[in-house]
């Protein structure tokens, strides 16, 4: 059902160098300054000044989840006859509606629920791939797998969501 | 996504992920300017159906007129529509919808209208062919 290429690394590498980048670059606009010079006074010192807007958290937290998703898009194949079914989709976003409940859940603060939860999750999962995705399939006449698709996100993301709840239930 | 032979140099592959990168993050800051416009439920259907249009008119004016280049069509589509809509925040909302009939209208909306809009966007692309070709 899932089938990974024989080099795993290498696009895991470049995933975390993009990563960094876009980490650094969002830093730099969102209050967190790389000071030298001044701040501590031993030279580099690193001045943090912890007010980011919230703009620029979920700015940089979509970043993130976008190349994620892409990272997944390219090790996971689609499943059943002639590849059809969108499996990479189904993935993004049962997984993706898990993390962000358990951040619900555990009552995490407002940063990080738009970092993690509006940023990185919001953008990890999508719908416009899986509407577009769902239709195709109708039209091409495999009705079933659209309806499978359509059931399958929402009901497999609502149990992720009720296993995310009970997770956080015992762990916060 | 099929990924090309062309684009497997490393410094190629490199450049989709920063410019997917960079959609995701407008994507991912345009749907929150939302969410701080409309309700949380609104802005969510808004920004699906929307996103779920204008893919599926780029990929179906892609099938009919192919004008859109193809690498900037997967880093716009990948990077910013993808990120634009949401399904988690979606779905959060679906399991924590304050009574039945929310629940089947949240539901009811975003997969109605995220259909409509595909289907809405297909018969544009086909109008635009035909204008085209006459």
């Amino acid at each position: 059902m899932i089938g990974f290429e024989s080099s795993v690394f290498a696009p895991a590498l470049e995933t975390l160098v993009a990563v960094c980048c876009v980490l650094v670059g969002a830093l730099e606009g969102s209050g967190i300054a790389f000071d030298p010079g001044f701040g501590l006074g031993f030279g580099l010192g690193l001045d943090l000044d912890l007010d980011p807007e919230p703009a620029h958290v979920v700015g940089t937290g979509g970043a993130i989840g976008a190349v994620l998703r892409h990272w997944v898009y390219t090790q996971v194949a689609n499943a059943g006859k002639d590849r059809a079914f969108p499996t990479a989709t189904l993935t993004v976003n049962v997984v993706g509606s898990f993390v962000f409940a358990v951040a619900v859940f555990a009552g995490w603060g407002d940063s990080t629920i738009q970092f993690l939860g509006i940023g990185i999750c919001g953008s990890f999962t999508t719908f416009s791939s899986f509407s577009v995705e769902t239709v195709q399939l109708w039209e091409t006449g495999n009705r079933r797998l659209a309806v499978a698709a359509a059931g399958g996100n929402l009901c497999l993301s609502l149990v992720a969501i009720g296993v995310a709840w009970a997770l956080a239930s015992v762990l916060f | 996504m099929t990924t090309d032979t062309s684009r497997s140099n490393p410094l190629a592959r490199l450049e989709t992920l920063a410019l997917i990168g960079i959609g995701g993050f407008a994507g991912a800051n345009l749907r929150f300017f939302a969410l701080g416009l409309f309700s949380e439920i609104g802005a969510v259907l808004l920004v699906n159906v929307v996103g779920s249009f204008v893919l599926g008119f780029l990929l179906y004016e892609a099938q009919y007129t192919g004008i859109v280049d193809r690498q900037s069509r997967i880093v716009f589509t990948t990077g910013f529509l993808s990120s634009l809509t949401t399904y988690s925040t979606f779905a959060v909302q679906t399991a924590l919808a304050a009574s039945p009939v929310w629940f089947v209208a949240i539901v009811v909306g975003n997969y109605g209208l995220g259909f409509a809009g595909v289907l809405a966007s297909r018969a544009l692309s086909r109008r635009l062919r035909g204008g085209a070709s006459v």
